[in-house]
């Protein structure tokens, strides 16, 4: 029923976590790039729904964030010893997700919806980066724990053999798809209850011209 | 406000079985079989994430719909 994978100390079979932990981290990060490709969109076009999607992958993309956090916090303790470790990899991932927790932050504090969509897909294009440079590039610089940084390697030779290949790369297609289906539903969500507000709006706005006539 | 009783029900029996897990020296078992049980730590861990979100979901979908009926 298992898949073959390979015999390392330490890891065990908790090699098969990659096919659950990492999978759902690049899923994280196809919906942040998502994200900023909608912020620079909206950018451009000033098209409200290009706002609207760039906020969903957020959204969307810290789920995915928080799943990965927390899988990865359980195989550290069992690998490692510990559920967190002054890491730079682990230190750049929680970075990274408390600098999308600010556009959220953000985007909740602005109330005029122009100067929200312009400043929040702003912010959108700053965090992204930002999200690179601690994700992908600092935790390279130096040593790492974590697989994949500072002369730890990850998916050369002995961690990723060929049959973990066939399940992992289907597996990161199918967390991707997921998150695209989550997100699609929440624009769904959202678009509606957007238009039912403009329309609570338009009612309420007729209901206060008719004492207006009234007093004329 | 059955669906909250019965989201509340499910919540208690997970609850009630991890606890039971703990007094049964929870790092042995973890352990066990070649951590075999870390893999199903994850996939419990990323269960309760995405049902968390779900409820949520179902919560935001919850409200629209009394507005709408209003």
């Amino acid at each position: 029923m298992l898949v073959d994978v390979p015999r390392l100390d330490i890891l065990n079979e908790s090699i098969r976590n990659l096919f659950y932990h990492v999978t759902s981290w690049f899923a994280m990060v196809f919906l942040f790039i998502a994200s900023f490709v909608y912020s620079i969109r909206y950018l451009n076009s000033g098209n409200e729904q290009h706002d609207l999607l760039a906020k969903i992958f957020v959204q969307v993309g810290m789920v995915f964030g928080a799943a990965g956090l927390v899988t990865g916090m359980l195989w550290a303790k069992y690998t490692w010893g510990a559920y967190w470790v002054p890491d730079p990899k682990l230190n750049g991932a929680a970075i990274a997700l408390l600098a999308y927790l600010a556009y959220m932050i953000l985007r909740n504090s602005l109330t005029d919806n122009l100067t929200r969509a312009k400043i929040s897909a702003v912010y959108n294009i700053f965090a992204f980066v930002m999200m690179v440079i601690f994700v992908f590039i600092l935790p390279r610089m130096t040593d790492s724990l974590h697989p994949g940084n500072g002369g730890n390697p990850a998916f050369s030779g002995y961690d990723l053999d060929n049959t973990m290949r066939f399940v992992f790369y289907p597996a990161t297609i199918g967390w991707i798809l997921l998150g695209l289906w989550i997100s699609e539903l929440r624009f769904r969500v959202d678009s509606l209850s957007q238009k039912m507000n403009d329309d609570l709006d338009i009612k309420s706005d007729r209901l206060d011209s008719i004492p207006r006539l009234d007093e004329e | 406000m059955k669906n909250k009783r019965f989201l509340l029900a499910l919540f208690a029996m997970i609850i009630s079985a991890a606890g039971q897990a703990q007094t049964t020296a929870m790092a042995d078992t973890m352990r066990s079989n070649g951590k075999i049980y870390v893999v199903v730590g994850v996939i419990f861990l990323i269960f309760c994430v995405l049902f968390t979100y779900l409820v949520f979901l179902d919560r935001k979908i919850g409200r629209l719909e009394k507005q709408n009926n209003k």
